[in-house]
């Protein structure tokens, strides 16, 4: 099935894909420093959240993307204008990578009348029809379907776009996964699902949940290609992402990317991830931070002087501090609000 | 400038707890994401993570304290480059001044707003008269329910190319009702799109078209199946609205027949008009006529709304006249006056109708006059014309083929209790399905629906006759 399918199939060892995977082109100047940017907002903003979580600002439920922030940012440099996003509940990375603005998804956290969905949505529930973001989606599995909704209108419209459609590995054995992949080879819909593969759905271990662990081929008996990418490098994601946006332009249908990746923290903010070892923890941020890779290589290749990222980082915390700010103190919403958009 | 570290919360519930151990001494470096410290509470253990960089300067609370309040200060970061020794911990006034404050009152309160209101303002005014929807003097013609949902889809994708049906043999077997006839030959299979046997898949992908801006109509093939496809309907089509602050719609339309055909069993025979109706964020209309089925159904594709179109397998092949017009609709959220009377209001929907109209006609035989309603949509119900009926009649009935329990009777009944108490002579009644699933021997399957006699009874029973 032509070049996307050839590609990857990295054998056993999956954090050790480096060694088998194509060999993954390198950035440019601009490219690194920007990846390095969005990420590093996400993952500031993340902990901002949760801290602020931590304070009672933030309630419900709180899925935060810290050390998978590579997926995100490295998929959104494949696409381009028009493209669909949809995602699960662990959603914020997501959203600001669509270039959301962070105090309307910060005060959204927070409840509050400026947050993305005027404080009806909540952390799962944010949207933004300006920026091809659909979501944000609760139940798991279910904007599996709806993804697949929304590459069958770009076909119907027979426009170019793509739709990015992101799973966990949890959601990944859920029927409605499989009744999408039937339809969209079916009807060879432009769909990229990524499988976001941080290896826990919630407590429970891809091992001890699912019968056939590469992800990538999940989609075989549909005949749709899949290939396992290394999710901590932003480099390989942006790589395969621009691999599979092709194969769905070119009207090849559906293509399976599993990013291999780790969340730091717990499902949600109330997890304290006492299923797995602290040194699996700690292994995953010492050798394959996502942020940490491109930092080192900026620093190595003398794109960028510490001073640089640093100046970098303080704009990005002024950003994130703006945004904690503005959703610590933003009203929430008229009561009023209460029954409006029930019904268009 | 230095920031305090605060003591977290596990849960929204936590409000102390205990602290473990610390994992960085006073003098180390911290750099964000760093695990500062674990918390316990009897139910868990976290850790406490680092977002600010520099030097942990001075600990607060040492490792072993119980019961520390959320919020608490429990450490202070001093930035890079400031003289950790000389660190006032009270000097950062505003920080500390709001931990302190969150720890006695819990979060810090958000800006004060009104008291919510209670209830949504509702009214419900005596309609206002209005132009007939059948103009005076238009042709009529008759066809079959059948044939006018046929009709209804076919006009509607003629005059809008981002109309398309989508289900189980929709399309090349021209529907397994009949309903999606000819279509496939006058729009193609881009328009009319057999799927295979999924409907949580596809119930789904039409709602994901729907957000991109299409209009699906999506057939089920009875609406037993789309018990498979409810998460979709309830929890993607209904609440996403809502749920965006309005900013994404789902204008789709969810159609097929529902209800009890002849002899299909438990299964394959339930009504349910009373469990859409529950959900805010959906429209549910079940049209009796052929008029109504068009004009309701053209109404349901133009909405831009998630719409629960409830049809009826034996009403299909039924023969009413429709008004031959270019364009004919009929509004959504409006009851129909079937028959007028003056002793008592039957109200009912559907298929319930040929028990309504049937047990009027026997009514009028014993002198009395009963005025019907077809309710035609259940949500939003047209409460305004069942109470400005029960201002005339004082008595009720209402007639489903549904269960009884939370049924749309019974919804009927809430509605006239809170708002027209004063109006009603006597109890109002139900007629209802059986408390039971639906039987397959000829007999039971009898038994288990409503009959004629029953209205009649249950009509004649609030009139005191």
């Amino acid at each position: 099935m032509a070049a996307a399918s050839s590609t990857a199939r990295a054998k056993a060892a999956p954090r050790k894909s480096s060694a088998s995977a194509p060999k993954i082109p390198a950035f440019t100047k601009d490219e690194e420093l920007a990846a390095y940017r969005e990420m590093l907002l996400i993952r500031r903003f993340e902990e901002k959240a949760g801290q602020m979580y931590g304070m009672g600002l933030i309630g419900g439920f709180c899925h935060l993307y810290i050390g998978q922030e590579a997926i995100a940012v490295g998929m959104r440099m494949a696409a381009k204008e028009g493209d669909q996003t949809i995602s699960s509940y662990r959603d914020h990375g997501h959203m600001l990578a669509c270039g959301m603005d962070p105090k309307a998804v910060m005060a959204e956290l927070t409840g509050r009348r400026g947050g993305a969905s005027k404080g009806k949505g909540g952390s799962m529930h944010m949207f933004s029809r300006a920026k091809g973001f659909f979501g944000g989606h609760g139940i798991v599995g279910a904007q599996v379907p709806l993804g697949t909704g929304l590459a069958f209108a770009d076909r119907y419209l027979g426009n170019d776009n793509v739709s990015f459609t992101y799973f966990g590995d949890g959601a990944a054995n859920q029927g409605q996964v499989y009744e999408s992949f039937n339809m969209a080879e079916l009807w060879k819909l432009p769909v990229i699902y990524v499988v976001e593969n941080n290896l826990y759905a919630m407590g429970t271990s891809v091992a001890r949940s699912s019968a056939l662990t590469d992800f990538s081929k999940r989609g075989q008996s549909f005949n749709i290609p899949g290939e396992q990418v290394d999710g901590m490098d932003v480099r390989a994601v942006k790589a395969a992402g621009d691999r599979a946006a092709q194969w769905c332009r070119a009207g090849n249908g559906p293509i399976i990317l599993e990013m291999q990746t780790y969340r730091y923290r717990g499902h949600s903010m109330s997890d304290p991830a006492k299923y797995r070892p602290k040194e699996e923890v700690q292994k995953m941020r010492e050798e394959h931070d996502p942020i940490e890779q491109v930092r080192a290589r900026l620093i190595a290749g003398k794109q960028a002087s510490e001073e640089e990222l640093k100046e970098i980082d303080a704009e990005i915390r002024k950003v994130v501090a703006e945004a904690a700010d503005f959703a610590s103190h933003d009203q929430e919403p008229d009561p009023a609000e209460l029954w409006t958009d029930v019904l268009l | 400038m230095a920031t305090n570290v605060l003591m977290p919360a596990l849960s929204p519930t936590m409000e102390q707890g205990k602290l473990a151990k610390w994992l960085k001494k006073e003098g180390d470096a911290v750099r964000s994401g760093d695990i500062l410290a674990e918390i316990e509470t009897d139910k868990a253990t976290m850790e406490v993570e680092a977002i600010d960089e520099g030097t942990l300067a001075k600990i607060l609370v040492p490792e072993g304290s119980d019961n520390v309040a959320v919020n608490t200060p429990i450490a202070v970061i001093a930035a890079d480059g400031e003289d950790a020794s000389r660190l006032n911990v009270a000097s950062d006034a505003t920080q500390a001044a709001k931990g302190k404050d969150a720890a006695q009152k819990g979060a810090p309160p958000p800006p004060a707003v009104a008291t919510a209101a209670s209830v949504p303002a509702t009214v419900h005014a005596a309609p206002p008269p209005e132009a007939p929807e059948v103009p005076e003097g238009a042709v009529m013609e008759t066809m079959t329910v059948r044939e006018a949902l046929r009709d209804a889809m076919a006009e509607e994708m003629r005059r809008d190319e981002n109309v398309f049906v989508l289900g189980e043999e929709v399309a090349e077997y021209q529907g397994a009702y009949k309903v999606t006839q000819g279509l496939l030959q006058e729009f193609g299979a881009k328009r009319v799109v057999d799927t295979p046997i999924t409907e949580h898949g596809f119930a789904g992908l039409g709602v994901g078209a729907a957000m991109a801006g299409l209009r699906p109509i999506v057939e089920f093939m009875t609406f037993n199946f789309a018990m498979q496809a409810m998460d979709q309907i309830i929890n993607s089509a209904a609440k996403t609205h809502y749920m965006s602050g309005g900013q994404m719609s789902c204008p789709i339309v969810f159609r097929g027949p529902n209800g009890a055909a002849a002899r299909v069993a438990a299964q394959h025979s339930q009504d349910y008009a009373a469990w859409f109706s529950h959900v805010p964020g959906l429209k549910v209309v079940a049209p009796y006529t052929a008029a109504d089925a068009k004009g309701l159904l053209k109404s349901a594709i133009r909405d831009p709304n998630p719409v629960i179109f409830l049809e009826n397998e034996i009403l299909y092949g039924h023969t009413f006249e429709v008004p031959k017009l270019d364009d004919f609709l009929v509004p959504i959220g409006k009851a129909r006056i079937a028959r007028k009377g003056e002793h008592v209001t039957i109200v009912s929907f559907g298929i319930g109708m040929t028990y309504a109209l049937q047990a009027a006609a026997e009514l009028e035989k014993e002198g009395l006059d009963a005025e019907v309603v077809d309710l035609r949509t259940i949500r939003p119900m047209d409460s305004a014309t069942i109470i400005e009926s029960v201002k005339k009649t004082g008595r009720c009935v209402t007639v489903e083929e549904g269960w009884p329990q939370s049924g749309v009777g019974a919804e009927i009944v809430a509605r006239l209790m809170e708002e027209a108490f004063d109006y009603l002579d006597a109890p109002v009644m139900r007629v209802a399905g059986r408390d039971a699933p639906m039987p397959y021997a000829a007999n039971l399957e009898k038994l288990a629906l409503p009959s004629v006699a029953e209205v009649v009874a249950a009509a004649k029973a609030v009139c005191y006759r």
